[in-house]
């Protein structure tokens, strides 16, 4: 349980004048459920987006299951092991559900041109293979019957859950959910809290943005908090959740 | 995969095929009596349209790259076969030689569009593959000074034929009785490698490969963070699309004889565009559709003057001022009606069972 998963260093990032991530330096452990929460502007997302290599950090560096994490292509991180959702849905909207998730099994297959246009054995397993695989994906995340629906078509909360089908098809060790919980209401936010238990349940780690406290509260191990793109706190919820440096940030400070 | 067709009884499949191969075979030969060698000509000339039709929509369609230069490997392939098979400078190489350079060729030169224009999308991609079309086409027209590469706008004449073994295609043979001129025989060459370009588009359309395009036509960043090398597969999809274009070009090139910068300008780009967009963008039935019909559509709008003649009695609009204008209403009225195309590419409901243990073959 202590060992140590992804190891960020000293992650810097600055856009202009503003300066996103200052030197946040944070720990990740095999199998548990890290959030990371803060005020609106505080930095999450951007540290999401240095981690899955959609922007390049100033400085820092990362370590992942016991390797340097090389960040410098957003697939190469996810060949790594490392899948992301996003806070702002992003499906593949005119593709069926399906073929959404076959799209997440694209860095665990190999076959090219020449396969799919012979057709040969190997392609033809491998084509089976992976859409076995998105079913049983599918079925885990409970959307199975809407499987030949085009994912725009879904319901919000269906969605989501096919985002996180479609992440966990590429076998992350490590699932990182921007804000899952965003838009849902209180039964859906049990349904996903329930999902996203059996994700790490399997042994996915999960690090997770979220706003909803009671869902951070309730489901993470241990909570970073982020303020103006520095770390402020990192503990167990309940003590982060008393730390006066975290209600400051989001309340403001006491009068003196 | 399983699909609906192949639930049908295997004959009834059979049967249905060897009517459509029937009916393929016999075409040129029945259109040759009753409206004419032009219009088998004509059908030559849609065949290649189709090659290239289903080459642009690997770009456009699948990948959802928007290329309006796209003629340009049509061109190098042309010039590549012109150059190496005619007595420009006097090489005569086999065409079993030729098509697959010019396929290799104008895949480089697809690789070499990609590159630079990785970043690009939507509008501005289209503004950069429009000028390389026009790039192209303008060293093609200049490139016989100082020395004489291209031979300028007067263009390469005598271009070799397909031939092998003694038979040339551009002689009138006697097969059982059956007269076959060029033209025929042309109609069957093309016709095999639009069958396999077919072919190829659609195997490639429900592949790994074909799923990552649509992935990147559908959210760039998304197919980014599922794995998919987005730099690799788009100069794939350039690649791929533009040796379509370059063996269409080969083809072009020896069953004309003769070619020049002019065949290859803007408005061919856009029309090949519009048989993609027009037939059903994604969809390669739809975009056969359409470049049949935009191949057919102008030629027979072409007779509106004696139509004119016969019905009015006299011939009040110039028939080629006209045929424009008819096509570009036609262009229009699809585009309002079916915004999607002709046969756009349907939802498709692959047949997945629902039970992967019991989908084992």
């Amino acid at each position: 349980m202590n060992e140590v998963l992804l190891d960020a260093r000293n992650i810097s990032k600055k856009f202009g004048g503003v300066q996103a991530l200052h030197a946040v330096s944070l720990t990740i452990h095999r199998g548990e459920i890290y959030g990371l929460i803060g005020p609106n502007g505080a930095g999450k997302t951007t540290f999401f987006n240095v981690l899955t290599g959609l922007y390049t950090c100033d400085s820092g560096a990362f370590r992942f299951a016991g390797a340097p994490l090389n960040t410098t292509a957003a697939h190469a991180v996810t060949q790594q092991g490392i899948a992301r959702t996003f806070q702002n849905i992003r499906l593949f909207a005119n593709m069926s559900v399906l073929e959404n998730v076959m799209v997440g099994r694209h860095t665990r297959s190999r076959s090219g041109v020449i396969g799919a246009v012979l057709r040969n054995r190997a392609t033809r397993d491998e084509e089976d293979a992976i859409a076995q695989r998105a079913h049983e994906l599918l079925r885990y995340v409970g959307i199975e019957r809407r499987a030949n629906d085009l994912a725009r078509h879904l319901p919000y909360g269906d969605q989501r859950r096919l985002e996180i089908a479609r992440a966990l098809a590429t076998e992350p060790k490590l699932l990182a959910l921007d804000e899952p919980a965003a838009g849902m209401n209180a039964s859906e936010t049990a349904a996903l809290r329930e999902l996203i238990g059996n994700v790490r349940g399997d042994g996915v780690t999960i690090l997770l943005i979220e706003h909803d406290v009671k869902l951070v509260m309730g489901l993470c191990d241990r909570v970073a908090v982020l303020d103006y793109g520095e770390k402020i706190a990192e503990d167990a919820p309940e003590k982060v959740q008393r730390d006066p440096k975290v209600i400051e940030a989001y309340l403001g400070a006491p009068i003196a | 995969m399983m699909t609906n067709v192949s639930r049908r009884p295997a004959l009834h499949r059979m049967f249905i095929y060897a009517v459509i191969a029937l009916v393929l075979l016999a075409l040129p030969f029945v259109v040759d009596v009753t409206l004419g060698r032009a219009w088998v000509r004509i059908m030559d000339v849609a065949l290649l349209f189709v090659m290239l039709a289903l080459g642009l929509n690997i770009v456009v369609g699948f990948a959802g790259l928007l290329d309006l230069g796209y003629i340009a490997f049509f061109a190098v392939g042309a010039y590549c076969y012109a150059l190496l098979a005619s007595p420009h400078f006097d090489i005569h190489w086999p065409f079993v030689l030729l098509l697959p350079l010019c396929a290799v060729i104008a895949g480089g030169f697809g690789f070499l569009l990609g590159a630079p224009t990785l970043k690009l999308r939507g509008d501005y991609l289209a503004i950069v593959t429009l000028g390389f079309g026009e790039i192209i086409r303008i060293f093609l027209v200049n490139l016989n000074r100082p020395i004489n590469i291209t031979n300028g706008p007067r263009g390469i004449t005598l271009i070799d034929p397909l031939a092998a073994g003694g038979i040339s295609l551009s002689q009138t043979h006697t097969i059982a009785g059956v007269t076959i001129a060029p033209v025929h025989a042309y109609y069957f060459v093309f016709l095999a490698c639009a069958l396999a370009t077919i072919f190829v588009s659609g195997r490639l359309e429900n592949s790994r490969i074909g799923r990552a395009w649509v992935a990147i036509r559908e959210d760039e960043l998304a197919a980014k963070t599922m794995g998919i090398n987005t730099r690799n597969i788009k100069l794939l999809a350039f690649a791929m699309g533009a040796s379509f274009g370059g063996i269409a070009g080969g083809l072009f090139a020896s069953f004309q004889g003769f070619i020049s910068p002019e065949s290859f300008t803007l408005h061919d780009s856009i029309m090949v565009l519009c048989m993609v967009v027009l037939g059903g963008m994604g969809n390669v039935g739809g975009v056969v559709l359409g470049a049949v019909l935009l191949t057919a559509l102008p030629e027979a709008l072409r007779h509106t003057g004696t139509l004119q003649q016969e019905w009015l009695g006299t011939v009040y609009v110039d028939p080629s001022d006209l045929r424009m204008l008819l096509f570009g209403l036609a262009l229009v009225l699809v585009m309002l009606f079916r915004p999607a195309g002709l046969w756009p590419s349907a939802v498709r409901k692959r047949e997945f069972v629902t039970d992967p243990e019991a989908s084992a073959p």
